[in-house]
Parts: C-alpha cells; sequence; structure tokens
C-alpha cells in the first residue's frame, strides 16, 4: 500500500506538488489524470525517489521512505518498476541486453534462463524476437513496451506507468491495458498509471484520480469520475477546449482565419 | 569599479563551488571505485575506447611534436655548433612535459568531450534516472569505469607519445642535421633519467582523473535537451583544458622544489 500525505514540491518556489494526499491500496490500479504540467511525473519519480519532496510523507508497505537514504532507498526500490514517459532505454545496450539489465546486475542467472526470462518479458508485450535490435531502431511506442519488458524481469510488487499508452496504436494499447490489467489480477501488483488517455483510465483503473494545482480535486471509481459534476473534472474527461481549466489558465486558443 | 569587483567576486564563489561540486564527485568515485562488486567488463569496454582508439592521433600528435622541436632548436644549435645537443632537448621536454601534456589535451578533447555526450544525453532522456529507479548508482555504473579507464590507459598513451616524439625528432636529426643515428640514441638515453619520465608520467594519471570527473560531471549536470549537451560538451572541454594546464604548472612547481631542494 502507499500512502501520501500532505505532499509538497516545489522547483525554484513554484509549488508543483502542493498538499497532495493519496492512497494506493495493495493490487489496486490506480489512474492519475490531470493537464500536462500538474506534477503526475513529478509524483511518480518522488514516489520511486528520484526526486525527494520538499515537505510532506510517502509510506511504502508501512516504511516511511522521504527519510530514507539512498542506500536504504535502493531495498524498496527493487520492489518498484517504473516504465518512464520516453521509455528510457539504454542506447549503448541491445533491446535483449535492456530487458536483461535487472538480472544481470543483481541476480546470480545462467546465460539460457536469463535468455528464457528475456524472451518471455518481451513475448509478454508482444514484442517477440526483437532482443538483437538497437533501441534507435524501435518507434516511440515500442520503446515503452521494451521498458515495460524490463520492469516485468523486476517481477516488482509495484509497477508506476508514466503514459504507458502514448504513441502506441489502439490495438497495442488494448493489449497493454490488458496486460495491466492481467498483473493485477494474476500477480497482485499495485499500479500508478499517469495518462491522458480516457479509455485506457475506464479500462484499467481501479479509481482514478484526477490532479490540479497540485492537489487531488476528484478521486473515485471509474463510473464516479464520469459521474463527476465538478466542472474542471467535466471539462478534462471530455476533452472540451472551453472551459474552467483554460479560462484559469487564461489559455485562449487561435481560430484559422 | 563596484559593479567589476562584485562581477570578480560572482566568479569566484561560483568557481570555488564547482571545484567543490568536482570534489564530491571524485571523492564519490574514489569511494565506489574500491566497492564491490566489481565489473571488468565495463572497464575494459572503456579503456579500449580511450586507449587504441586514441593512438593513432596523440602519437601522429607526439611524431610532429618532436620533429618541431628538432627543427626550432635547429635554428640557434646550428649557429653554436650544438647539433648534437639537440636529441637531449627533444628527450627531455617530451618526456617530462610535451608528451603527457598534449596527451591529456587529445584525450580531453577527444575522449572528455564524448563522456560529457553520452551521459549528457543519457541524462537528458532519462536512462541515468532509470539506473537509479533499478538501484544501480550512477556513479559507480558510468563514472567509475571512465575514471579507471582513463587513469589507466592516459599513462600508457603517454609512454607512446614519448617514443614516437623521439623517433620524430630522429627523423630531423638523422635526415637533417647529420647526427649520427647511434650518436642521436646514446643523446637520448643519456640524456633522460628515470625522474624525468616518473615525473611525467605521474602528471598524466592526475590530467585522467581530470578528463574523466569533469566529462562525467558535466554530462549528468546536463539540462535542457540537445542544446543543452552541446552547451555542457564544449565547457567540459574548455575546463579539462584548463585544470590541465593549471595541474601542469603546479606539478612542474612542485617537482622542481622537490628535486631541486
Amino acid at each position: 500500500m502507499i500512502e501520501i500525505k500532505n505532499l509538497y514540491k516545489s522547483f525554484e518556489g513554484n509549488p508543483v506538488i502542493n498538499n497532495l494526499d493519496l492512497t494506493i491500496q495493495t493490487a489496486e490500479t490506480k489512474v492519475i489524470i490531470g493537464r500536462s504540467g500538474v506534477g503526475k511525473s513529478v509524483l511518480l519519480k518522488t514516489i520511486i525517489g528520484l526526486m525527494r519532496p520538499d515537505g510532506g510523507s510517502i509510506r511504502i508497505n508501512g516504511i516511511e521512505v522521504t527519510t530514507l537514504s539512498e542506500k536504504e532507498y535502493n531495498k524498496i526500490r527493487m520492489e518498484i518498476g517504473m516504465v518512464f514517459q520516453g521509455g528510457a532505454l539504454f542506447d549503448s545496450m541491445t533491446v535483449g541486453e535492456n530487458v536483461a539489465f535487472v538480472l544481470q546486475e543483481f541476480m546470480d542467472l545462467d546465460k539460457k534462463t536469463i535468455q528464457d526470462k528475456v524472451a518471455d518479458a518481451l513475448a509478454l508485450v508482444g514484442l517477440k524476437g526483437i532482443e538483437d535490435m538497437p533501441p534507435s531502431a524501435l518507434s516511440g511506442g515500442m520503446k515503452k513496451r521494451v521498458s515495460l519488458a524490463r520492469v516485468l524481469c523486476m517481477e516488482p510488487q509495484i509497477i508506476l506507468y508514466d503514459e504507458p499508452t502514448s504513441e502506441v496504436d489502439p490495438i497495442t494499447a488494448d493489449a497493454l491495458n490488458n496486460l495491466i490489467m492481467e498483473l493485477r489480477d494474476k500477480l497482485k501488483v499495485t499500479s500508478i498509471v499517469v495518462t491522458h488517455d480516457m479509455n485506457m483510465a475506464y479500462k484499467v483503473a481501479d479509481s482514478i484520480a484526477m490532479f490540479y494545482h497540485g492537489h487531488v480535486i476528484a478521486d473515485g471509481t471509474a463510473e464516479e469520475i464520469r459521474g463527476c459534476r465538478h466542472p474542471v473534472v467535466k471539462q478534462f474527461i471530455h476533452g472540451e477546449a472551453h472551459g474552467p481549466i483554460t479560462e484559469d489558465e487564461n489559455l485562449i486558443f487561435g481560430h484559422v482565419k | 569599479m563596484a559593479h567589476t569587483i562584485a562581477q570578480s567576486g560572482i566568479w569566484v564563489s561560483r568557481s570555488i563551488a564547482y571545484i567543490g561540486e568536482l570534489s564530491i564527485l571524485w571523492w564519490q568515485t574514489m569511494t565506489w571505485v574500491f566497492t564491490p562488486p566489481f565489473k571488468g567488463k565495463r572497464f575494459l569496454g572503456q579503456a579500449k575506447r580511450i586507449g587504441p582508439g586514441s593512438f593513432f592521433i596523440s602519437s601522429l600528435v607526439a611524431f610532429f611534436v618532436g620533429m618541431i622541436i628538432a627543427l626550432q632548436m635547429a635554428y640557434q644549435m646550428v649557429k653554436l655548433s650544438a647539433e648534437i645537443y639537440i636529441p637531449n632537448v627533444v628527450a627531455v621536454s617530451l618526456t617530462r612535459e610535451l608528451a603527457p601534456v598534449l596527451t591529456a589535451l587529445i584525450v580531453a578533447g577527444r575522449i572528455g568531450a564524448g563522456i560529457t555526450a553520452e551521459i549528457g544525453s543519457m541524462t537528458v532522456t532519462e536512462q541515468v534516472d532509470a539506473l537509479r529507479a533499478f538501484a544501480v548508482n550512477p556513479v559507480k555504473y558510468l563514472v567509475v569505469p571512465r575514471f579507471l579507464a582513463l587513469i589507466a590507459m592516459l599513462p600508457v598513451l603517454t609512454i607512446f607519445a614519448d617514443l614516437i616524439g623521439i623517433v620524430g625528432g630522429y627523423m630531423i636529426c638523422v635526415l637533417k642535421l647529420s647526427v649520427s643515428p647511434s650518436m642521436y640514441i646514446n643523446m637520448v638515453i643519456q640524456s633522460l633519467s628515470i625522474k624525468d619520465i616518473v615525473t611525467g608520467l605521474i602528471k598524466t594519471v592526475f590530467f585522467g582523473m581530470i578528463i574523466a570527473i569533469v566529462g562525467c560531471h558535466q554530462g549528468l549536470g546536463v539540462k535542457g535537451g540537445a542544446e543543452g549537451v552541446g552547451r555542457a560538451t564544449t565547457v567540459s572541454v574548455v575546463i579539462s583544458f584548463i585544470m590541465i594546464i593549471i595541474t601542469d604548472c603546479m606539478f612542474t612547481t612542485m617537482f622542481y622544489f622537490i628535486f631541486n631542494a
């Protein structure tokens, strides 16, 4: 379980996360939605310890992580996998070496076992037989799927997804959604999914939280969010150009003359 | 006037802060060097890139510098009929000063810039974050192999530069100035002491540290995408050059007082 209380994070004095409270139950898939720049990715990086908060508390499985040293945090990180927005595959390695990274760094496994695990992980994300390709030869969507395969090799308890279906075609996106749900149902993986893709949000989410001005303005099941009457939530989930969000941000879209 | 003093103060405080950051990275690197597990493969990969990869260019420069020293000395020495001492000057100036410094500058330009660009693009594409997310320390994974490879390979490259530079001097002395081959070799051997070679090589170990730490520090600190990588690469080379020259001056002064005391 992940419990976040009064979390605060700012950059050069500008608060990005502001008194955020959020709880993610074990084996729950929590989808986080919100405008770009509201601190969704920052939250994921703060949970995994890549950024340290300026205030507040994050408890992962009962352990307060904000005060841990880097060495202590590494033990927590072994239980958390993160699928980065751009994939973050290591350019100097092949796809197979990327997926095998954690196995080779931390596990004493023979070459055949590693090859089998890599092949299985790639097959899970629908990319069988691309072990020898360099990351530079992959599309944006393929990079994300390889990134997920790399995380799956760790067999983590918690997976953080940063926009996993952006740049992915609808068919593959649906397959990824099914995979996220299977990981929850069969392996009891806790997931936090940051996305702008509302189809994905409605499909995979046990609950959806909407971020606005650095904190959660709505948190509920997909049905509750769909029926939410909060004007900001309504504008966002329906993807409307005009409404309280754009008025608040003084965002005026132009017209073709 | 007050503005100039204020600007100078800012520049000095920034320089001190920068040296502090480099010192912290150096200390972290030294700590990780002695922390298991030890992965020789990454070190060998970097050593191969730095050593054989830089051999041709550093040798070429050393060869021509050897020729240039011999030719420049010939202007005066011929007037004094003292061509016979040209091999001494070539050997001593190369082994003590020119081969270590020029090799370090070439490696800083070629490898230091490459290190910054590579680690910088890893930083902006979240690959360094990914390492940390997988509980892998970026200093251990990225900095240590480059640091060790540079302090191992720079002295080796310098030894070859010493030898090839002396060959360059030989070409001028023997083919142009009528010094006999045996005389050239004898004069080189007589003029060189172990101290000359060792002091030159000691410096290169520190030059290697400078190139690695400055290159990695700039790369890990990149901000702002491709433009940031380009800027960091330029800064890395400039700072490495300045620090190599200052360090060389400090070592030369130190050796002067030690050996003339």
